[in-house]
């Protein structure tokens, strides 16, 4: 078990910096995930904290003891790849002892761990194929196994699931989370998946350029997005965001968008905000419901509806600002109809213009 | 988040054995570099001696007296059996020999592969199967019949000859190449023009030899240095009117009587390297294409 | 049945037309004269042709020919080091040049350029450095190593290794390419895995990449068994069999043995012999890599 502390972490890659002063702590039995878009250096952090990537400045620590440059095999760390790594020429039993041979670890011990590991991964009756013999989903779990059999404190994942087809990561992802359950041990893994993140993480760490936009847990980077980048990066269908500015409406606070606005006074700033600031609104589509008689509806029409099995995404125009909005099958909500919703203020995220950082 | 740039980067420090494990690479590198080298130096220093320089045996050192007339006279009056006419009628036959066997092998090649590729001919992949293994059968065995069949019809030792000889011994090779890269082409290409109404000699001029060149440059580099390298093959089939420069070296070299000229057997060598060690340093990257392509055979 | 036939062909006529080339090839040039090769080889052929049949008499007589049994025997010494010397070598100079060594570039045309040049060449130029009385012997003894003894063109015991020499230095750079290109081919993402389990770089070559170039070895080791048979050029450049027969070579017994001693019978016997040889070797080989998978599909 082991608690992981990066302090004022730069990474380069060559002449380029990827990632630029981080400090980021994680606890002991976290599973915490690094979320970003290609580039933004989650997996050449990873690469960082298990040894394959030479730091340029900072620091890592284990468990308070200073690791930065510390050889992989001596880290403590099992890692998962996104390509599997299997060694293809070795049967699978081979893939999982062979690291525990070349250490010399008692015969007796290799295969108590290699039968533990490949039982807990269901893999029992695989241990004498190839890996080109083995499917997707199984490889990967040999993977796993690998990482598993070396008594491992912290495991990382690179995208592991990257590379299957969308039932199977399904599925693996869930396994992933037994085993989370039932090791209790610390996890780091990087995607790009949002939905992989929100499933798996204890927290989330959004990346972009090498700095984390957002550490925080999976709800709260969900509905309370740090800044526009955030918001956008995660939720399925997209944060709708309009440009506007707060104005004052009478005795309340308003969001002004040309005819567009919205009652802005139960929304809980966080620094004093006042009048004439420009602001970027965010609101997701499934915080925008049909207004069904509801006084505080907002009137508008419905260009087009995307229906998506149990919901319905559609885009309205309101007072001339188009949004997207979920309603259900029987909402009667049609193309070219007038439509009424209310939208939930709190539920909402204004950002600055300039900054994108949330108010 | 303004940033300072941070200073040079902090790198690990090499541990000892990473060190002398660096300085083990480049020294035994280095020292194998110099044993693959030392020919080409000992055949250039050599070739820029004089005989009395050579006689003291002193191979491996520069010369003192810097002379050409090694080059000369191996270029212009050596003796080549018969004649002393130098080098330069063996360069000039190597030159007639490569170039109609290189440019009638590759397009022999190209069509094979074009055919082989795209159409379905009953009983090409067995001959073609045939082919592959014919060409790791020894020439000693295809020789004499081969002479035979030349004598009988007049074309023993004349250019023709040696020309159709060294396109029969090359198919294999070209085959495979043009081959396996038309394979490894987009079959709708092909698919596509057949629906327009295209047929087997225009889609190959159109289509199919434009996107060519890749290949068409290994194929070239490997019949070149094939072909100019040739000893055997020329040997038997040429004749002595177009004997090429490899055979003629050999003969400058190894039959001459009296006292060997080291030197001009030496600027002889040189001179029959040149064309292919120029096509290998002009190549590059094409050049282990070449040899990459041609062995997918096994 | 029939008809069907008729109208493939018909469609496809112009592609089989095409091919002719390359079916008259296959079919006289190497299957009709590898028949006609052997069927001499039980005829007493001695300047020309004979039709007679004298059964197995020439191949008794060719194992009785003791030139014969040591060509066959020099051959297997040859063999024996130059396959482990030359994949050896090259497999260490892939090794090596792919741990990230500065002047990558360099070392590989130094390691190749030998392959770019002819087998007559490379007998000649070592031919020269090996001379006893001018070339490293007498340079040697000329830095006061009196006793110094590098003689091994003229000395019957070590000739073979002179011509290994040779040969090594040829065509090593062809291992070195190709293992380095199946290098390359190795995922990154496996070394990162060996990182992380512990397993040391040696080991990581031993038991993991080497094993999975297994197709590109047996490639290169096929590659270069097909030249040693071949073996001609550099023999008879080089020491032209001797001294004596001590490096004799079989197709250089076969080529002897069909013009200078016009002994035809005997030539064809040898040349069935090594052709049987090739072709146990080979045409399983052959068999399983294109006939199974047909056309396009390989």
């Amino acid at each position: 078990m082991s608690s992981v502390s990066l302090e004022s972490l730069d990474v380069s890659y060559g002449n380029v910096q990827i990632v630029r002063n981080l400090d980021l702590t994680i606890r002991d039995g976290e599973f915490l995930v690094l979320l970003g878009p290609s580039g933004c250096g989650k997996s050449t952090l990873l690469s960082a904290i298990g040894g394959l990537a030479d730091v340029s400045g900072g620091r890592i620590l284990f468990n308070d003891k200073d690791v930065t440059w510390t050889d992989p095999k001596d880290r403590g760390i099992g890692m998962v790849f996104q390509s599997y790594a299997l060694y293809p020429t070795m049967s699978v039993e081979r893939n999982l002892s062979f690291g525990l041979r070349i250490a010399g670890i008692d015969r007796a011990i290799i295969e108590k761990k290699v039968k533990w590991a490949a039982e807990l991964l269901q893999i029992a009756h695989l241990l004498d194929r190839k890996p080109s013999a083995l499917s997707g989903g199984q490889r990967q779990r040999v993977a796993i196994g690998r990482a598993l059999v070396r008594d491992a404190d912290i495991f990382l994942f690179d995208e592991p699931l990257s590379n299957l087809d969308a039932k199977l990561r399904a599925e693996l992802r869930l396994e992933i989370k037994k085993l989370h359950k039932t090791l209790k041990s610390t996890m780091i893994y990087v995607t790009h998946d949002q939905i992989e993140a929100l499933t798996l993480a204890d927290r989330i760490a959004v990346m972009k350029d090498g700095i984390i936009q957002q550490l925080d847990t999976p709800l709260n980077v969900y509905n309370k997005p740090a800044n526009e980048f955030v918001g956008s990066f995660l939720g399925s269908p997209a944060m709708n965001k309009v440009e506007g500015a707060l104005v004052v409406d009478g005795d309340r606070l308003s969001f002004a968008a040309g005819d567009f606005r919205l009652d802005v006074s139960r929304y809980p700033f966080a620094e004093t905000v006042e009048s004439g600031r420009k602001v970027v609104l965010g609101l997701r589509p499934e915080h925008i419901l049909p207004a069904g008689g509801s006084a505080a509806a907002v009137e508008g029409k419905v260009s087009l509806v995307e229906p998506m099995g149990s919901s319905i995404l559609a885009w309205s125009v309101f007072d001339g600002v188009s949004l997207s909005h979920l309603v259900g099958q029987d909402d009667g909500c049609e193309a070219d109809q007038a439509f009424a919703v209310t939208i939930d203020v709190q539920k909402a995220s204004f950002f600055d213009v300039e900054t994108g950082w949330r108010l | 988040m303004m940033r300072q740039a941070k200073p040079a980067v902090a790198r690990r420090p090499l541990t000892y054995q990473e060190v002398w494990g660096r300085v083990g690479i480049y020294a035994f590198l280095g020292v194998v570099a110099l044993f693959f080298l030392l020919p080409l130096y000992v055949m250039l220093v050599t070739s820029f001696k004089s005989m009395d320089e050579i006689r003291l045996g002193l191979i491996f050192s520069l010369p003192q007296q810097f002379t050409i007339d090694a080059w000369v006279k191996a270029w212009t009056s050596a003796c080549t059996g018969l004649e002393c006419t130098g080098l330069r009628v063996g360069f000039g036959n190597s030159v007639k020999i490569l170039v109609p066997s290189v440019v009638v092998s590759i397009l022999l090649g190209a069509v094979n592969g074009y055919a082989l590729s795209f159409w379905k001919v009953k009983g090409a992949n067995v001959l073609f199967a045939c082919l592959l293994l014919g060409s790791f059968i020894p020439y000693q065995v295809f020789i004499y019949p081969l002479v035979r069949v030349y004598a009988q019809t007049g074309i023993y030792g004349s250019l023709p000859g040696i020309v159709l000889t060294h396109v029969i011994f090359g198919m294999p090779v070209m085959t495979l190449l043009f081959r396996n890269y038309y394979s490894g082409l987009p079959v709708e290409l092909f698919k596509a023009a057949r629906i327009d109404g295209a047929g087997f000699w225009k889609i190959f001029i159109s289509i199919i030899l434009p996107m060519s060149a890749p290949i068409a440059i290994v194929a070239v580099i490997m019949q070149v240095t094939a072909i100019w390298n040739d000893f055997l093959l020329g040997l038997v089939f040429a004749g002595r009117e177009n004997l090429p420069m490899t055979v003629q070296l050999n003969n400058i070299v190894n039959t001459t009587t009296g006292e060997r000229a080291y030197n001009v057997n030496m600027a002889a060598t040189v001179l029959t390297s040149l064309v292919p060690l120029a096509v290998y340093l002009l190549s590059g990257r094409w050049f282990v294409r070449g040899i990459a392509s041609g062995a997918v055979k096994g | 049945m029939g008809a069907e036939f008729i109208r493939h062909v018909k469609r496809n006529f112009v592609a089989y037309i095409a091919l002719l080339p390359m079916a008259a090839v296959v079919i006289f040039a190497y299957l009709g004269t590898m028949a006609w090769s052997v069927r001499l080889s039980f005829s007493s052929s001695k300047l020309l042709p004979r039709n007679d049949f004298v059964g197995l008499n020439q191949y008794v007589t060719l194992f009785d020919t003791s030139r014969w049994l040591t060509s066959l025997g020099n051959l297997a010494v040859i063999a024996f080091f130059f396959l482990l010397i030359c994949f050896v070598l090259g497999c260490l100079l892939a090794i090596f040049i792919d741990q990230n060594v500065r002047g990558e570039s360099l070392f590989r045309t130094v390691f190749l350029y030998p392959y770019a040049m002819s087998f007559v060449v490379a007998g000649l130029i070592w031919q020269w450095i090996l001379n006893p009385d001018l070339g490293i012997q007498a340079t040697m003894r000329g830095f006061g190593f009196s006793g110094f003894v590098l003689d091994w063109v003229v000395n019957p015991r070590m000739v073979l290794y002179a011509v290994i020499l040779a040969t090594v230095w040829h065509g090593s750079g062809l291992v070195m390419a190709l293992i380095l290109a199946g290098l390359r081919g190795i995922d990154g993402e496996i070394w990162r895995a060996t990182r992380i389990d512990g397993i040391p770089a040696w080991r990581v070559y031993v038991s993991i990449v080497l094993p999975m170039l297994r197709p590109m070895i047996i490639t290169s080791l096929v590659l270069l068994s097909i030249s040693i048979v071949k073996m001609y050029d550099v023999v008879v450049a080089m020491t032209n069999g001797g001294p004596g027969t001590a490096s004799e070579v079989p197709a250089k017994f076969i080529m002897d043995n069909l013009f200078e001693r016009a002994n035809i019978g005997l030539a064809t016997a040898a040349s069935t012999v090594m052709l049987i040889t090739v072709l146990m070797v080979m045409a399983p080989v052959i068999y399983s890599q294109y006939f199974r998978k047909g056309g396009r599909a390989a």
